[in-house]
């Protein structure tokens, strides 16, 4: 029986045309003047890049942390920290806020990796705490008011807008394409056989213990990156807003609801999560508790979320990652 | 009277297939011994019987009623018992602590830890050490013994002489013989199989998931017990 | 002498500390779970304590009685119908599960009860203090804490230690399917041990109603506490579980006493020290950190 391993699929290639459809009017988006819509376009590629990176360490690499609010904040202190002190660009300040987050993370992982399983997810969420009250105890860094992102108020506001916007864009893609691309290759093979079995991927060869650091320290940098966008935008930065755990509700929720372990999963969450909030504006907390009760019965009842769903049901994939042995004779075996 | 039928059980890992339509028979007093190599499927099979695996009601019958996938509770009730592969002695728990598990159903019967330090005079002596403070042959009684103390009707032994000395296991199929007098139905799986042709009355070979010799011990030779083992 | 205040306070809040600590430690030790609305279920009870009070006009320690055992019952409940459901599919499920549960309860509280903050009005037992002589005071609440803290693990450890159920709980916590094998029923086992858990938390949570004001967001950081007293004192010990609630009460005072801010990042700071140089904590029994 000889066998073909391929990666395609004809959804993937729609995929491919409809993202860059997508990409396009993105692009094209500011001329339509609306800064309201701009300003909503950014913080939904945010919450999405956010949830690609939880996505990751959770769904591909095994590991539940609650504490990726930590880098949130980091990044957008790094962010104001490097352009309103030290005269960075401010747009230049975002991936390297990013950076920033990403080397925090490193004596992070050293502590936090002493855990495993239900632990390990309370100790980064002791960690994130900890960084919240030393930035809070700080006083260069604004103590519990916070500070203000003053390097931008030069630019004219459309300009600052504007800018801000394209840099979502560019991060968002950026983010999704490094991801698959990631995924894809030999490392992501070796990530998704450590998710599926330790052991049995130690035993090939695989170093568990790297991959899980590298995939962690990618995951900061991505998070961190998105900190700064986030209060780039938003202008003004304090410990409990940047550190609040509401980042990682608002993340487990996209991921859970959209279907956890598949690229388009987030994606879907994202938006759902957007015309939820969109429909519950008025209700504060009520829309928090439907948002809780969805995740935990997603979790019961549908662990492989809306596009697991739809997956399953039609077979579908848009950013096909896995890959399927086809014998000669066009029987084909995926794996997930 | 047949305390234990099984006809036709087939069990699944998964979609792995381990048992194909394996039917056996155990009789009231009687001591049966299944043999076979690794992977044979012989612990599948106990743990099948005993209601760690998925397999139809009807597939196992104890004492005329259908048992199958039952779960252990209702089969310890009934003195279904199983004696894991591994001993599976409980490190939290000392060795009198170990015995008092075996009897949590407090199914009624003659067996208390007393009569077992009977049996088992060592196990006496180290009454309040840790379970897992003692040299495997002393563990593998300690499983017996833990076994006996849920009063069976029948016990079902996986693989006892696993990892022992010939000397201990010497000793543990004497006290099966113990059990034996006293009325209790033994179902033995083992791989060192002249000590268990030594007890039972009937054997069954394993191979591949299923059965493939069938006799009393006597009946067979050492070739047919050989080919039945390892296949042709 | 304002030190050894310091430390008197330190030890007692440790007691407060060790009982919050106690629930989330057995249900890991007997299930490998992790409850992340741990905490939030002591603010639940606490908050159930207000309604009872004010509906029946009883004391808060009254109240208590109403509310462990109202709690036992929705800890039995939940392990019952939800947490058991996820066994055996790993660490996310439980996680995320009981976060969102987390979420719920805490917009639940904020829902029904507003954002104002609370407090349990104990009487004269709040604020009477009994001397210890050199001018140290010690209040008779915190004392009374600790006293029921000890109390309780005592309760525990001879509950754990010698009945049939004490032996389920580590037989299971040893080895669920050969648990399972002697007939035990783990699904009913760790229904008890979800119910002992929120009761124990109950009696946490109220008492830190009494001791302080409390808000529907008050839950994480309990949770957070708890955690870090299980971890410094090293998972299945029972008694090391007091002794770091102890060691984290005391950090936490003395920080607080030199500058007003620090009292909990120093708590977290030994915490991370702790983990740092004895990962697997001062008196564990099982090496392990892992679920």
């Amino acid at each position: 029986m000889t066998v073909a391993v391929e990666r395609a699929t004809s959804a993937g290639q729609v995929g491919l045309l409809v993202a860059s459809l997508l990409v396009a009017g993105l692009i094209a988006l500011p001329w339509a003047g609306d800064a309201g819509l701009m300003r909503m376009v950014v913080e939904l590629i945010a919450l999405l890049v956010l949830a690609q990176m939880w996505n990751l360490l959770a769904g591909y690499a095994g590991l539940v942390s609650i504490g990726q609010q930590a880098y949130v904040g980091l990044g957008g202190y790094a962010l104001v920290v490097l352009a309103d002190d030290l005269g960075v660009n401010p747009f230049l300040a975002v991936p390297l806020a990013g950076l920033v987050a990403a080397a925090f993370a490193l004596p992070t992982a050293a502590l936090v990796f002493r855990f495993h399983g239900g632990y390990f997810a309370v100790g980064t969420w002791a960690v994130a705490e900890v960084y919240r009250l030393l930035i809070a105890n700080s006083g260069a860094l604004g103590r519990g008011t916070g500070r203000t992102l003053r390097a931008v108020f030069p630019l004219a506001r459309e300009t600052r807008e504007l800018a801000t916007y394209l840099l979502a864009v560019v991060l968002g893609v950026t983010a999704i394409v490094a991801v698959y691309l990631y995924l894809r290759s030999r490392l992501g093979l070796g990530l998704m056989a450590v998710r599926d079995s330790e052991p049995a991927s130690q035993s090939l060869g695989v170093d568990v213990f790297r991959t899980k650091l590298a995939v962690y320290l990618a995951a900061a940098f991505g998070t961190g990156t998105t900190g700064g966008l986030i209060y780039l935008n938003l202008l003004r930065i304090s410990p409990d807003a940047a550190f609040s755990i509401n980042w990682t509700a608002y993340t487990i929720f996209i991921v859970v609801i959209g279907g956890l372990g598949t690229l388009e999963g987030p994606i879907v969450g994202t938006l759902v999560f957007f015309l939820l909030r969109e429909l519950l504006a008025d209700h504060g907390s009520w829309y928090m508790i439907l948002l809780g009760a969805l995740a935990v019965v997603a979790m019961m009842r549908y662990p492989q979320g809306l596009w697991g769903l739809v997956a399953e049901r039609w077979d579908v994939r848009f950013f096909p990652v896995q890959r399927r042995v086809r014998d000669v004779a066009g029987v084909s075996v995926s794996g997930r | 009277m047949t305390l234990l039928g099984v006809r036709e059980l087939s069990a699944f890992y998964g979609d792995f297939q381990a048992l194909f339509g394996v039917s056996l028979d155990v009789a009231e007093g009687e001591t049966v011994a299944v043999i076979g190599a690794n992977g044979a499927g012989k612990s599948t099979f106990l743990r099948a019987v005993a209601g760690a695996l998925p397999v139809p009601r009807e597939a196992v019958r104890f004492d005329g009623q259908p048992v199958g996938g039952l779960p252990s509770p209702a089969l310890v009730d009934l003195g279904l018992v199983l004696v894991p592969e591994g001993r599976k002695i409980f490190p939290s728990l000392s060795v009198q602590e170990n015995l008092l598990v075996g009897a949590y159903r407090g199914r009624p019967g003659p067996w208390t830890p007393e009569r077992v330090y009977r049996l088992f005079p060592i196990l006496g002596d180290r009454r309040a050490q840790a379970g897992t403070n003692l040299s495997g042959g002393e563990q593998q009684m300690l499983a017996i013994g833990r076994g006996l103390m849920a009063n069976p009707r029948l016990l079902l032994v996986d693989e006892i002489s696993l990892g022992l000395a010939p000397i201990v296991v010497q000793h543990l199929y004497q006290v099966l013989e113990a059990v034996k007098a006293e009325g209790t139905t033994l179902l033995v799986v083992e791989q060192d199989v002249s000590r268990v042709l030594a007890v039972a009355q009937r054997v069954y070979c394993f191979r591949k998931g299923a059965v493939s010799l069938h006799d009393a011990p006597s009946r067979l030779s050492r070739e047919q017990i050989a080919t039945a083992y390892f296949g042709a | 002498m304002g030190w050894l205040d310091t430390l008197v306070q330190g030890i007692l809040l440790g007691g407060l500390y060790a009982l919050f600590a106690t629930g989330l430690s057995l249900i890991f030790g007997v299930m490998r779970l992790v409850n992340l609305a741990h905490g939030d279920f002591s603010i639940l009870a606490a908050f159930m304590a207000v309604a009872a009070v004010q509906a029946l006009d009883v004391g808060p320690l009254l109240a208590l009685v109403l509310v462990a055992p109202a709690m036992a019952l929705v800890g039995y409940g939940l392990q019952r119908l939800v947490l058991n459901r996820l066994l055996g599919r790993g660490v996310l499920p439980a996680v995320l599960v009981t976060f969102g549960l987390s979420i719920v309860i805490q917009n639940g509280l904020l829902e029904t009860f507003s954002a104002d903050s609370r407090r349990l009005n104990a009487g004269s037992l709040e604020t009477a203090s009994l001397p210890l002589g050199g001018g140290i005071a010690v209040g008779w609440f915190p004392l009374l804490t600790f006293g029921v803290a000890v109390l309780l693990l005592v309760a525990l450890q001879l509950l754990i230690g010698r009945t049939a159920l004490g032996r389920a709980f580590r037989a299971a916590s040893d080895d669920g399917e050969t648990a399972a094998l002697m007939g035990i029923d783990n699904g009913r086992l760790y229904a008890l041990a979800m119910a002992l858990s929120l009761a124990i938390v109950a009696v946490a949570g109220i008492f830190l109603g009494v001791r302080t004001t409390f808000t529907f967001a008050s839950g994480p950081d309990r949770l957070l506490f708890a955690f870090e007293a299980v971890i410094i004192g090293g998972l299945g010990s029972l008694w090391g579980t007091l002794v770091g609630g102890v060691i984290l009460g005391v950090a936490q005072t003395t920080g607080a006493r030199v500058s007003p801010g620090w009292g909990v990042l120093t708590g977290h700071l030994v915490f991370l020290a702790v983990l740092l140089l004895r990962p697997s904590g001062l008196f564990a029994k099982s090496q392990r950190l892992d679920s």
